[in-house]
């Protein structure tokens, strides 16, 4: 049942994702039972059951959409299989109760295009999503797969595929934002020693906390990610590529290693490709999950064999990087938009985006929003469209409170920003950036000071220790914050973090060490009242940080309303609450640890918080 | 398998776009949809379906959308199918057997000419899906 005839024609395609969100949710067990349910309706000629990679909606896994149509069916369950394959496979049924309805209301809503987390949505370097399997090469050739190689080796000379990414205005998408044609053409005038060898290399090293883009890529489309870096050899001249992906990736390795080994086999990797005198393969190595690795110095040290640190640049990696050759290392994203633009060219690329930023980018939307997965929009779209939108809003009806852009080397953004249109250079301008596209929404009950400090403890962990800079100096800061949240802040804190953020970032050795400051510059420039209010009033505004917090029981509600039910006297771990059954309870301020369980177990809402 | 040439490359894409091209949701010259009620069922209709998978296979056809629906309300007719070619009405066929839906998919489906016989009458319910 699985080796199906592939060159059959089925009258209904079922798309179940299989990326690794989905897979964690039972999948794989959805995809057996759909299986086994089409087999006992005899259905087996005529539904065909396809496993894609991520669909982008991980909120809402395990996913299945049915082709033709478009249906999208959500958070399926075991025991909805049999149903769904009679009703809807068999009798031409859909089911409305597995289908998708937005927050608060209650019609479903049955195609996936009429979704607003899909609609708003512009897929260029995830334009096979959902659409593939990632296991079969041939699905991919279906959609276009290696035109663009064929286009680029057989029409286009290494200077005209240059030219052409450099007007097609694409950037870095792993964090900086550098040009990628012009990092080609420093790469492709560069001269190898000896005149030896150039490589090309995939920075699949996506460490950002909540960051998962470049995972779904490798998993849902990996042939892209093949054929761009194909392409990106021609151009540079490079005729070895490395694939560098985190071990803690296992199904992208296994679906890259399963490409690649396609790709042999049809012999568009290797020697003399579509017989015009190009050879090229890849190597996957894999990274042992120091973030970083991530920093394009530590990976190439990294591929090498060596302890994975940074060293200093210039020289930058295009003039002396792997073996100290000139070496093209470009994110798995910005290698999946190359076929792209060579498809359908320069012009259409950069009719999409702002005027220095072009395309489209990835973000993984998540924190405290209603649709978290992963989404594809294009530059220039606001904040606002992304988390009320696409993203459906704030759960639980509390307010948007600010957005983490670009993971632990970014900033956050405050509501104030609701409206501003994202780009490259509009982050930057509010002290933010970029970054690979991890987006971190937040509400009002999060305290900006323990968000510093939680991105600070994650940088300060993740430091190599090479330079002092970052080793010495995000601890200095770490100990400053904790002391803040535990309300034993000085009023000079906040001058002595600010100066040491400004030098660590001047002084770093690395990307990891100059953005590391970011969150607790951008938290000071928005929300200084919240770190005055820790140190000034030694409260914490959102209640998060417990050593500041001060628990109290309203009296006439826990006798009136909750009849001294006892509960919080029961729970409490460090005997600080004096009373007994049908008799208003109080706290012992000087017994009390401030564990705020009380709070948690109270269903009357008489123990508060200040 | 030997080196694919250029050729090879436009070849493999032709020949799976063909089984893959009902995920693209593109615009089709015609739609056929069987009714697959419980009565459907019952008279035959998955017979009727295979045929029309069938008749597909063998000669290749990828421009044509084949899926099914409920039950139409006429169950005395069934099996039933309904075939709409793109901009003009569709026709609803009733009593149908494998033969019938033979010459219904060359007649109509491929040469544009209502198969008047077996045709019950010119529209349909609205089918969303």
């Amino acid at each position: 049942m699985t080796e199906k005839n592939k060159d059959k024609t089925y009258r209904m395609h079922l798309m179940v994702c299989a990326g690794t969100a989905c897979v964690s949710n039972g999948s794989f067990k959805i995809k057996e039972a759909l299986e086994k349910e089409i087999e006992k309706q005899n259905l087996d000629s005529e539904v065909l059951v396809v496993t894609t990679g991520c669909n982008g909606f991980c909120e809402r896994g395990p996913l299945l959409v049915v082709q033709p149509g478009n249906i999208f069916y959500q958070q399926l369950k075991l025991k909805d299989i049999p149903h769904l394959v009679e009703e809807h496979f068999l009798k031409g049924r859909p089911v409305e109760k597995l289908m998708y309805s937005p927050p608060k209301e209650k019609t479903p809503i049955p195609v996936l295009s009429d979704i607003d987390f899909f609609r708003k949505q512009v897929l260029i370097a995830l334009q096979n999503r959902g659409l593939i399997d990632p296991e079969k090469i041939d699905e991919y050739i279906a959609r276009d797969g290696y035109q663009a190689l064929s286009k680029a080796l057989t029409e286009m000379t290494p200077e005209e595929i240059v030219e052409e990414i450099k007007k097609s205005g694409l950037r870095g998408r792993g964090g900086g934002g550098f040009p990628t044609g012009l990092k080609w053409e420093f790469v492709r005038n560069a001269s190898s020693p000896n005149g030896g060898e150039k490589y090309i290399i995939c920075n699949g090293d996506e460490g950002d906390p909540g960051a998962f883009m470049d995972r779904s890529i490798l998993e849902a489309d990996p042939h892209c990610v093949i054929e761009g870096m194909l392409i990106g050899a021609k151009a540079v001249g490079a005729s070895q590529g490395f694939i560098y992906v985190r071990n803690e990736y296992p199904l992208a390795v296994s679906r890259l290693n399963i490409a690649l080994e396609q790709a042999r086999e049809y012999g568009l990797l290797g020697k003399n490709i579509f017989d015009t005198g190009f050879d090229f393969d890849i190597k996957v190595t894999r990274g042992a999950g120091a973030f970083v690795c991530g920093e394009e110095t530590a990976l190439l040290a990294s591929v090498e064999g060596k302890l994975g640190e940074p060293r200093p640049r210039p020289p930058y990696p295009a003039e002396s990087g792997l073996w100290d050759k000139p070496t093209c290392i470009n994110n798995v994203e910005t290698w999946a938009n190359i076929c792209r633009i060579i498809n359908r060219g320069a012009k259409w690329f950069s009719s999409i985006g702002t005027e220095t930023s072009k395309g489209t980018k990835v973000f993984s939307l998540v924190g405290k929003i209603n649709n978290t997965g992963l989404v594809e929009v294009p530059m220039g779209i606001t904040l606002r469209e992304i988390i009320e939108d696409i993203g459906g809003g704030i759960p639980g009806g509390k307010k948007f409170k600010a957005v983490q852009t670009g993971g632990p080397s970014g900033g956050c953004i405050p509501k104030e920003k609701i409206d501003l249109p994202i780009d490259y250079d509009s982050l930057s301008e509010v002290g933010s950036i970029m970054g690979s596209g991890g987006m971190v929404v937040m509400d009002e009950d999060t305290c900006m000071v323990d968000v510093a400090k939680y991105f600070l403890t994650f940088t300060q962990d993740e430091s190599c220790g090479k330079c002092t800079p970052c080793r010495e100096g995000t601890k200095a800061m770490q100990q400053i914050l904790t002391r803040i949240t535990e309300g034993k802040g000085k009023e000079e804190d906040l001058d002595l973090l600010e100066d040491l953020a400004k030098s660590i970032k001047d002084s770093a050795l690395c990307g990891l060490g100059q953005t590391a400051p970011n969150p607790v510059l951008t938290t000071l420039r928005y929300f200084r009242d919240e770190y005055e209010a820790h140190i000034k009033e030694k409260k914490c505004p959102a209640h998060i940080c417990r050593e500041l917090n001060t628990y109290t029981i309203d009296e006439d509600i826990c006798l009136n309303k909750g009849h001294g039910c006892d509960l919080c006297r029961k729970n409490c771990s460090a005997d600080a609450i004096l009373g007994e059954k049908k008799q208003a309870h109080k706290i012992i301020q000087d017994k009390c640890i401030k564990c705020g369980v009380c709070y948690d177990v109270c269903n009357f809402g008489a123990v508060q918080v200040d | 398998m030997p080196k694919l040439t250029l050729a090879d490359l436009a070849k493999i894409r032709e020949k799976t776009k063909r089984t893959t091209e009902i995920r693209e949701g593109g615009d089709y010259r015609a739609k056929i949809t069987v009714h697959m009620g419980t009565c459907g069922i019952a008279a035959g209709a998955r017979k009727i379906m295979n045929a029309f998978m069938q008749i597909m296979e063998d000669k290749e056809t990828s421009d044509v959308l084949l899926t099914n629906s409920g039950c139409a309300g006429l169950c005395s007719k069934e099996p039933m199918a309904t075939i709409e070619i793109s901009g003009q009405a569709p026709v609803k066929y009733i009593d149908l057997t494998e033969e019938k839906t033979k010459q219904i998919f060359e007649k109509h489906v491929l040469g544009g000419n209502i198969v008047k016989e077996y045709a019950l009458g010119i529209g349909s319910e609205k089918t969303d899906y």
